[in-house]
């Protein structure tokens, strides 16, 4: 008897939570959007333009891209960041030079030119565009940033 | 004069130099004024359009020297697509406008001619290997012209630095003072670079 209670009850759980399940529309990433339908695209999203540098929000974030890099290729050949950030063309580009930290192997060796590990920029450093975040955060910088 | 003639029956350029020489016996002045002036512009069209032929971007990339390489990497670039649509093709930036520089480089164009049939540069292995070269060339020539074929579009005299990113502003500046001429900056803005480490060591990983 106790058993079929159990069962029955268990049943009714089950049913109810199922039925409360259906009644909610499922959520994904491509929206409320039938699976039939065509979702409609999001907007592009352009890159800033020209701005000053922008500051850091960690004492260890790849300082972020105040410029677009459109068509700058970085390839074996040649580097089109480098044009104007590398210690030979910083001055006359009025850009900022590379950290000396990209000049080290991996094995802390001080190298004469850019370590290959630290020669591809975009892994690290990244252009913006105008986005708004996709989840609400109160991430504030140390105060070793921003002096307050 | 019949000495002359008596001396040139067994060779036929100074034959036909002699008939030349003469005046026409049957023609009248006007028939070969006319004649020739029609002739003349026959002529001097056809000249014209004949150069034309080889004067646009279908032409260029008919060899596949030019269609593999260098012109599918323009097709990446800003001269080929942009937001206006205006576009830049090959001529327009490696041909000179003006008809005196154009008919040289033409002319130059002859020795192009010569290592196509040669297969200097006929897979992109061998291409790569000439590209610093051959991206020297091009360098050289708007160097030594002041950027003319830039300068058919772009002048720094109509240039709005108010509409200009801050870093345009500044290059620009700074560009205009020191007497600079656009492909001191621009390079490799319509084709891939060379291996840079000769030209600008610090813009190139070199050899690891």
């Amino acid at each position: 008897m106790m058993k079929n209670i159990t069962a029955i009850a268990v049943l009714l759980v089950t049913v109810g939570f199922g039925t409360q399940l259906a009644a909610e529309p499922i959520s994904s990433l491509r929206g409320a959007t039938d699976i039939d339908q065509d979702s409609s695209a999001a907007a592009a999203k352009r890159y800033n333009k020209d701005e000053e540098p922008i500051a850091r929000d960690y004492v260890q974030q790849p300082p972020l891209i105040p410029h677009k890099i459109k068509n700058y290729r970085i390839n074996l050949k040649s580097n089109k960041c480098m044009s104007c950030h590398s210690w030979s063309n910083y001055r006359e580009a009025n850009a900022t030079k590379i950290s000396q930290t990209h000049f080290e192997s991996r094995d802390k060796n001080v190298l004469a030119n850019v370590s290959a590990r630290r020669y591809f920029c975009t892994q690290c450093h990244v252009p913006q565009v105008g986005a708004e975040p996709l989840v609400e955060n109160s991430f504030q910088p140390v105060t070793a940033i921003t002096g307050k | 004069m019949s000495k002359n003639t008596k001396e040139c029956n067994d060779m036929i350029l100074c034959r036909v130099w002699q008939v030349l020489k003469k005046p026409s016996v049957k023609y009248s002045l006007g028939t070969l004024l006319i004649v020739g002036f029609i002739s003349g512009i026959v002529f001097w069209g056809g000249f014209n359009t004949a150069m034309e032929m080889t004067n646009n971007e279908e032409f260029c990339i008919s060899c596949h020297e030019m269609e593999d390489n260098v012109y599918q990497e323009y097709k990446e670039t800003v001269h080929y697509s942009n937001r206006t649509g205006v576009r830049a093709t090959c001529p327009d930036c490696h041909v000179p406008k003006e008809w005196r520089h154009k008919v040289i480089r033409k002319i130059q164009a002859s020795n192009e001619l010569l290592h196509k049939a040669l297969g200097t540069i006929d897979t992109r292995e061998k291409f790569e290997a000439k590209r610093l070269k051959l991206a020297g060339n091009v360098w050289r020539a708007m160097e030594a012209t002041d950027s003319r074929e830039c300068r058919n579009c772009h002048n720094f005299e109509f240039m709005d630095f108010t509409e200009q990113g801050r870093r345009a502003v500044q290059a620009h500046d700074k560009g205009i003072s020191a007497g600079k001429t656009c492909i001191d900056c621009h390079k490799g803005i319509a084709h891939e670079l060379p291996d840079m480490h000769d030209v600008d060591p610090g813009s190139s990983i070199g050899d690891i």
